[in-house]
């Protein structure tokens, strides 16, 4: 019963930090701009065929494909603020969740058109490694290796480098920033693409060890909403931290229970967290 | 003279108009074009099942056509026509769709959306409409037990789905014991393990796990940890998408099962995608392309023998698709064919008499032996086909290929254990 329930654990965490910097996209995004981007789902999953095709038609090592996805998420960010979030900034929050829904609803169409619903899979095996009873696939190892590499990376960018001062000062008062010179459109718009970035990133990720469809980066969108309150929105360790909480529970709750008491357990404590401290357990920012 | 030349050639172009117009509406009251309707999972989880069953379809429409269509006693040539439309693998839209089809497109039989969940909302539509639904790629049992009596399942049902491993096990390993069970939370891979649970149990073995899964889940690593140490064989599965995955970290995370049967994915030539993780692993399969029906077959077995032949069908489904034919597109060809012969015999397209025909059927085509359950309590219920079991073995060259391993008279390759590997 230890083995079963010490596999699961670290099953979950890795997973977990992988859900982390998933949700890192989507808290960073609302963190400055205040806008909840519904289109970080299929943005995922752009992220999982980006190192898919990069890999089958290019014969690149998928981690390394990550560095190309990276910048094909930062220009799509780009091109998303500026088409769609822009003009709608300062509008109701209704506004901007109705464009970003309608560039969602445009990807996936696209997405299904050119790639079907078909699903495909990377085939890179790389192994397992076996610690005692432990046997870790060494992809799920590798893309925790990944996760806290743009975690850090994410870091050291926001509190070390001058654009991302511009980006935590725009974040905390927009019209002060403004004062002070800093260009705050052209900072959201780079906020919005680096929101997007991390989220390709993390599509890339899961897709050397899940199988996936344009449709996959549906339910790591809904995952990342639970893990931005988890951890405060805005709050990019935060994010980690509730990566880290989601996939740990999602790893033991089907040891003890059937595994459809997990959304049940997962969005009580969302509840739970929204009663009792809804700024998350690391606080927004 | 010129005047009775203009009046001649009047004549002579009324003629020619009158006979224009007249010539097709000869041809029309001898030919009848039947329109089949059915949806089809174009888009969402189950497409890559969904397409190849349309795929098959369409091969089956091409051909009779082709062919001059079926001709009836009394003249008629009926050639068939289909409307179709995406029902996003969602059941919310077939029930929508198939009123259409048939309220709007006036269509004169149905075929079944692909899977157990989707054709079961369908089946109601086609009752309460008199329409004749020919069902593919839906095994439930629990479709034909509601009553129906326009429904007919191409497919062996549910509850013989995956017994046949359980009893391959049995040949493999007489000593084995235990079997876990880790199936999708769905209709159809519901009532097949419930089935093979009693019928494991029934045989003599444990089954330590037996627990569900949501439809679209990706990580099966919770299950996986679940799993017994000592462990025989693990079954389940659900359809293409998730079986695949699990297939995958089944064998990432090392499971030492000498047995891995899993339902719908691995007789999909694209299972092989999953590489050395698909080595092993066995599928039940409603047809294969290696399967032995033919003429003499039916001959022997004292019963009609309709339709192409197996090599025909491979040859021709190759030959239009560039893809070698799944089970899924020999269950979309063959739901065409069933009507084919129905309307033939019937010399017929009235339903009534079309269905006379059906509840009596008793045929072998190249997808095996169609014969259906004609009581109230099971009416459409497939009893004459029979399930293969193939396995993904390597040929000389190393290469990833899928055999037939049970039952032993239709094998081409001895089934080789999941665990230890070679």
């Amino acid at each position: 019963m230890l083995d079963q329930f010490i596999s699961s654990l670290t099953d979950g965490l890795l997973l977990g930090f992988v859900y982390g910097v998933a949700a890192m996209g989507l808290t960073l995004i609302w963190g400055v701009m205040a806008v909840i981007n519904l289109a970080h789902g299929p943005v995922i999953a752009l992220g999982m065929f980006g190192t898919y095709l990069l890999f089958t038609h290019l014969g690149l090592n998928p981690y390394l494909a990550l560095a190309p996805v990276a910048v094909f998420g930062l220009v799509m960010g780009l091109v998303i603020y500026g088409v769609a979030v822009h003009r709608v900034i300062n509008a109701p929050h209704l506004s901007s969740l109705l464009a970003t829904f309608a560039v969602n609803m445009i990807l996936i169409g696209l997405g299904t058109a050119i790639f079907s619903t078909s699903p495909q899979n990377i085939d890179f095996p790389m192994g397992s490694l076996s610690i005692g009873f432990l046997t870790i696939p060494v992809t799920r190892l590798f893309a925790t290796f990944g996760a806290l590499v743009v975690t850090a990376g994410l870091y050291l960018f926001l509190y070390f480098t001058r654009p991302g001062k511009a980006i935590r000062a725009v974040a905390n008062n927009r019209q002060a920033a403004e004062l002070m010179g800093i260009p705050s459109s052209l900072v959201l718009a780079l906020s919005f693409g680096l929101g997007t970035m991390v989220a390709a990133v993390a599509g890339g990720l899961i897709s050397t060890f899940f199988p996936f469809t344009i449709l996959s980066g549906g339910p790591y969108e809904l995952k990342s909403f639970v893990i931005c309150v988890l951890g405060g929105l805005g709050n990019p360790l935060g994010a980690l931290l509730g990566g880290l909480i989601l996939g740990g529970l999602e790893g033991l709750i089907p040891t003890f229970m059937p595994v459809s008491w997990v959304p049940v357990v997962e969005f009580g404590l969302f509840v739970l967290v929204l009663l009792i401290r809804p700024s998350g357990l690391l606080g927004a920012k | 003279m010129k005047r009775t030349l203009f009046f001649l050639g009047l004549i002579a172009i009324f003629g020619l108009l009158l006979g224009t117009v007249a010539q097709p509406t000869v041809a029309a009251a001898a030919e009848k074009t039947v329109l089949i309707g059915f949806t089809a999972s174009q888009t969402g989880k189950l497409n890559v099942e969904a397409i190849r069953q349309i795929n098959g379809l369409n091969l089956w429409i091409e051909q009779v056509n082709s062919t001059g269509g079926v001709k009836l006693p009394d003249g008629t040539v009926v050639k068939f026509a289909v409307k179709f439309y995406d029902d996003e693998s969602k059941k919310e839209r077939v029930q929508e769709l198939y009123t259409k089809l048939i309220s709007t497109d006036k269509a004169d039989f149905l075929i079944s959306p692909y899977s157990s969940g989707l054709a079961d909302a369908a089946a109601v539509i086609a009752q309460q409409y008199n329409r004749i639904m020919i069902t593919a790629g839906a095994a439930s049992d629990s479709t034909y037990k509601k009553g129906f009596t326009l429904v007919y399942q191409a497919y062996t049902p549910a509850s013989r789905y995956l017994t046949g491993a359980v009893d391959l096990l049995a040949k493999m390993d007489p000593k084995a014991k235990k079997v876990a069970i880790v199936h999708e939370k769905d209709k159809f891979s519901t009532d097949v393990v419930n089935a093979l649970k009693a019928y494991a149990e029934k045989k003599g073995l444990q089954v330590p796990l037996f627990e569900g899964y949501d439809s679209g889940a990706t990580d099966f690593a919770p299950f996986i940890n679940k799993i017994p140490a000592d462990v025989d064989a693990v079954m389940g599965g659900g359809h293409f998408a998730d079986t695949s995955t699990f297939a995958k970290q089944l064998f990432e995370k090392g499971v030492k099962a000498k047995m891995v049967a899993l339902l719908v994915a691995p007789p999909e030539p694209k299972f092989a995608e999953l590489g050395e993780a698909a080595y092993g692993v066995i599928g039940a399969s409603q047809w294969q392309p290696e399967a032995k029906y033919s003429q003499e077959g039916a001959k022997k077995a004292g019963i009609d023998w309709f339709g192409i032949s197996v090599a025909d069908f491979d040859k021709a489904y190759n030959a239009k698709f560039k893809e070698e034919p799944s089970y899924h597109s020999a269950g979309g060809y063959v739901a065409g064919l069933i009507l084919e012969y129905a309307i033939k015999k019937a010399g017929s397209i009235d339903t009534a008499k079309v269905k006379t025909v059906l509840d009596d059927a008793n045929l072998m085509t190249f997808y095996g032996v169609i014969k259906f359950a004609n009581t109230p309590k099971d009416h459409g219920l497939q009893l004459g086909h029979e399930m293969v079991y193939t396995q993904w073995q390597k040929d000389q060259s190393g290469k990833l290929a899928n055999q037939v391993v049970w039952p032993e008279e239709a094998a081409t390759a001895k089934a080789i254990l999941y665990f230890p590997r070679k």
